[in-house]
């Protein structure tokens, strides 16, 4: 047998509330991609941070290449060749893609050479940047094109990827899959980190699976069912979500009529002619690849960014030029994509982070805040929406992606909105997690709340909504009834609209 | 290789703990100071901080000197858990002992007894009225043009100042005074009453004390100071929940220029007891050190509003004693500030710690 890239032995990581990795072995031969199945904290991203250096663990031992190793930090573990591209990124938004990627490297390089590879490795692996961008620029989705490039220019023999794949299209899905096959057939080592139970049937040799900090069990994934896999992952069979029809009166809601937009950023696309009608009790849902207007939509429909009155009526009424938080007031609720930062501040208590949006639930009185309803209202939407080891005394950085989420969720939900929209509602958000949050969603449309979620993962919005619609340059699609159509249909709409936007974003690269 | 590695989260403990170390850091700095200087270290720190205390005369000096360090720094620290910088504080005392001095002025020699009484609360008002007037200008230009506070509240310092040297130069300058540039002393009614015989502390230390409670209130229980930390924090939530970034920015600002201003009345009405050049030995600077100093929070202020008002006796002590020149209050000041801005790095870095390899 030949001597695994990667070899973990015993791997123990104690935090004082919580045993994070128990006893974990695992290994990863060259050239194997290997799989790594669990919930949100069950360990998984303490045992990356292990393998890339920025957690000690406290106990076992790592092997690279059969020789035993220390890793210092995760600058030693980039020259080790083990590379990482996180689900945060670690971008700083002032500095150009190329200006980015040069900092990793180290050293002194010469941006027009380094922009001329990086252009090359992001067309030779399908994820298209213009290397001169600004990352302030970029949507989330570009972002992660940046990480994985950064990644892939220091030929590392060993890749972490963490949730890679929220953000492309099913077909850019297969592209990448089809680079990470190449990437694993020239001897690359993966370790991809995922929900995605078919993803991971697809694409992977073998998977770890772990619960709460244990292996439950090693296995060879292209031979489980997505039924076996969830088992081992949760320890029950995967709950389905139910979407029963809607019994009450169908009257339009939200309606959204010639939206046009040019935004201040001359880098983001403007929206041109947006137009949708909103019914209480359905979900509509906006297919699309980031960066194609969904920001500037959002940012419209939530008050973040005003607009002509008529453009967007509530119930009838013009609610265009109100901002973000006269709209919440009569009814509108949102939940952005980003949780920390904007759905949540990262240093405040989840109870603090009430008030953010619910202070009109009796939690302020002549301008006084009432701490006690404020911990009752807290403590409240933590024990509906089972978010777990928290307390709203708890930071909301403290959380982790799916806890944070359900807490965000529950507050807005909390709050009887009229109309909902969602962003990202489950992206980076483990499989028991996102089935609460789609059936969540799915309870509180059919009490007649009219919702809009914006979401990057087809398969949820095949799985909750009645209509999808497809947002591409800046123009959004009629929506259409979501028996009509397919994965594929959809995918083709969001790509083939994209055509002519992608070749204006990315350079030619002289041969 | 960096010394420092990032911490996951900023460190509690190192918020609270970076003061005292910064304390103790310019405690050594100003011991090799002085023994540079040819002066016994342990000598120089009685004189600079141990004697000045040692009188009632010296504690009330502590009080008057404290109470306006405080006052500001209680308003600056609004801001600036807000991120809104107001660095023009002296401008803004001077902007409000300005107009309060006029109101005096202007009062002056009437022999009505109800002028006598509200010579002094309308002077209080005119303070925080100037203060607020020299605070709502920034704020003005910041919504409107986008202008940055850090720089026009600066050079609004220089317009207050310049303004208040034309006015003790020409209109309101004393006919009297042998061409010094000051006004001439205010009668008693426009002076804060003492509260010791033959002591300077005076009745202004309960403005101070009454800002205290109120911004401590403000601070724990106000929905206002906490859509001012949202904003200050994370701006993108603020937007998020509709706050508006107008008013954290207007509110700022005028509260801080009238906390400002209200010091200022308290040096006019007080020790001063006139209008001309000097009437700031630097308290809206200083102030900036004091409310970060005391971490932003309204009970930390006291703390590091006494130590600074110290620092200020001090220097006046080894100005006397010592034959230093004035220049040491500045030192030690520039040192404070100095060091808390290095051990603050430690709030969000560690020190790396080296690892043993294993065998």
């Amino acid at each position: 047998m030949s001597i695994p890239r990667l070899e973990l032995l015993n791997i123990s990581k104690r935090y004082p509330t919580v045993v994070a990795n128990d006893d974990i072995s695992l290994a990863v031969a060259p050239g194997e991609i290997h799989a790594i199945l669990g919930e949100n904290g069950a360990g998984k991203s303490t045992l990356m941070k292990i393998i890339y250096g920025a957690v000690t663990p406290d106990s076992g031992s790592i092997s690279f290449n059969g020789k035993e190793v220390a890793i210092a930090n995760p600058a030693a573990a980039r020259a080790l060749g083990i590379g990482m591209v996180f689900q945060h990124f670690s971008l700083f938004e002032s500095l150009t893609v190329v200006e980015n990627i040069a900092l990793t490297l180290g050293g002194r390089q010469d941006m027009k050479s380094l922009g001329r590879r990086v252009s090359e490795v992001s067309q030779r692996y399908g994820l298209p940047i213009d290397p001169a961008r600004l990352v302030h620029h970029l949507s989330v989705g570009e972002r992660q094109r940046v990480e994985i490039v950064r990644c892939l220019l220091q030929n590392p023999q060993l890749l972490i990827l963490d949730e890679p794949t929220s953000v492309l299209t099913p077909q850019a899905v297969r592209q990448l899959f089809h680079t990470l096959r190449r990437l694993a057939d020239e001897g690359v080592s993966l370790l991809y980190i995922s929900h995605k139970l078919h993803e991971i049937r697809d694409l992977c040799h073998s998977a770890t699976v772990l619960q709460s900090g244990r292996v439950t069990g090693t296995v060879d994934p292209t031979r489980e069912s997505p039924q076996s896999l969830a088992r081992l992952m949760i320890g029950r069979d995967l709950p389905v979500c139910s979407a029963p029809p809607y019994q009450g009166v169908i009257r339009p809601r939200l309606e959204i009529s010639g939206l046009s937009l040019t935004p201040d950023d001359p880098f983001a696309p403007s929206l041109k002619d947006i137009r949708l009608t909103l019914s209480a009790g359905e979900i509509i849902g906006i297919a699309g690849v980031s960066g194609n207007g969904q920001a500037e939509l959002l940012a419209a429909l939530s008050g973040e960014t005003t607009v002509a009155p008529e453009a967007i009526r509530l119930d009838g009424r013009p609610i265009g030029h109100y901002h973000a938080g006269r709209r919440r007031k009569i009814g509108l609720g949102f939940v952005p994509e980003e949780r920390l930062g904007r759905g949540a501040a990262a240093n405040l208590s989840l109870g603090d982070n009430s008030l953010l949006t619910a202070h009109r639930r009796g939690l302020v009185r002549h301008g006084l805040i009432d701490h006690k309803a404020v911990r009752a209202f807290a403590a409240a939407v933590i024990a509906r929406f089972d978010v777990r080891g928290a307390s709203p005394a708890s930071a909301a950085r403290r959380l982790s992606g799916g806890n944070l989420q359900k807490f965000i969720v529950g507050r807005e939900v909390a709050q009887n909105p009229q109309v909902m929209i969602v962003a990202q509602p489950t992206w980076g958000v483990d499989v028991g997690a996102a089935v609460f949050l789609r059936q969540t969603l799915l309870d509180l449309a059919r009490s007649g709340v009219a919702i809009l979620v914006v979401s990057e993962e087809l398969e949820e919005l095949f799985e909750i909504c009645d209509r999808i619609a497809v947002m591409a340059d800046g123009r959004l699609s009629e929506a259409i009834p979501t028996r009509e159509t397919d994965s594929e249909k959809i995918g083709l709409m969001m790509a083939g609209a994209q055509e002519p936007a992608s070749n204006e974003e990315v350079p030619h690269v002289p041969a | 290789m960096s010394l420092l590695e990032p911490r996951p989260a900023p460190s509690q403990w190192m918020r609270l703990l970076s003061p005292l170390l910064a304390c103790v850091l310019t405690l050594f700095g100003g011991a090799i100071l002085f023994w540079l200087l040819g002066h016994n270290p342990v000598l120089a720190f009685r004189v600079f901080f141990i004697d000045p205390l040692n009188s009632a005369n010296g504690l009330s000096e502590w009080l008057l000197k404290a109470s306006p360090l405080i006052l500001i720094a209680q308003g600056l620290a609004v801001g600036f858990r807000a991120r809104v910088y107001n660095i023009g504080a002296e401008g803004q005392l001077i902007a409000g002992a300005t107009l309060a001095g006029g109101v005096a002025l202007w009062l002056d020699g009437s022999g009505n007894p109800l002028v006598a009484h509200i010579t002094l609360p309308l002077m209080i008002v005119a303070g925080a009225v100037g203060g607020g007037l020299w605070g709502a200008l920034p704020a003005l230009l910041k919504t409107r043009f986008r202008a940055d506070e850090t720089l026009t509240t600066l050079m609004l310092t220089y317009i207050a100042s310049l303004g208040l040297a034309w006015l003790v130069n020409g209109p309101w300058r004393d006919p009297n005074g042998m061409n010094f540039p000051q006004t001439i002393l205010f009668s008693d009614k426009a002076l804060f009453p003492l509260l010791f015989e033959g002591l300077r502390v005076n009745a202004s230390v309960f403005i101070t004390l009454f800002a205290i409670v109120g911004f401590w209130f403000f601070n724990a229980r106000s929905f206002l100071s906490y859509q001012l930390t949202v904003a200050g924090q994370a701006p993108h939530a603020a937007r998020y929940a509709g706050f508006s970034g107008a008013r954290t920015v207007w509110f700022s600002l005028v509260i801080s220029g009238m906390c400002a201003g209200l010091a200022g009345v308290g040096e006019v009405a007080g020790p001063v007891g006139q209008l001309n050049l000097n009437l700031s030995p630097g308290y809206g600077f200083a102030a900036i050190i004091v409310a970060y100093l005391g971490r932003l929070n309204p009970i930390g202020i006291v703390v590091s509003g006494l130590l600074m008002a110290l620092i200020y006796l001090g220097g006046e002590a080894a100005q006397v004693t010592l034959q230093l020149p004035s220049a040491i209050t500045g030192l030690f000041q520039g040192m404070l500030l100095f060091f808390l801005l290095g051990a603050d790095v430690l709030v969000d870095f560690r020190l790396r710690r080296p690892r043993r390899h294993p065998a």
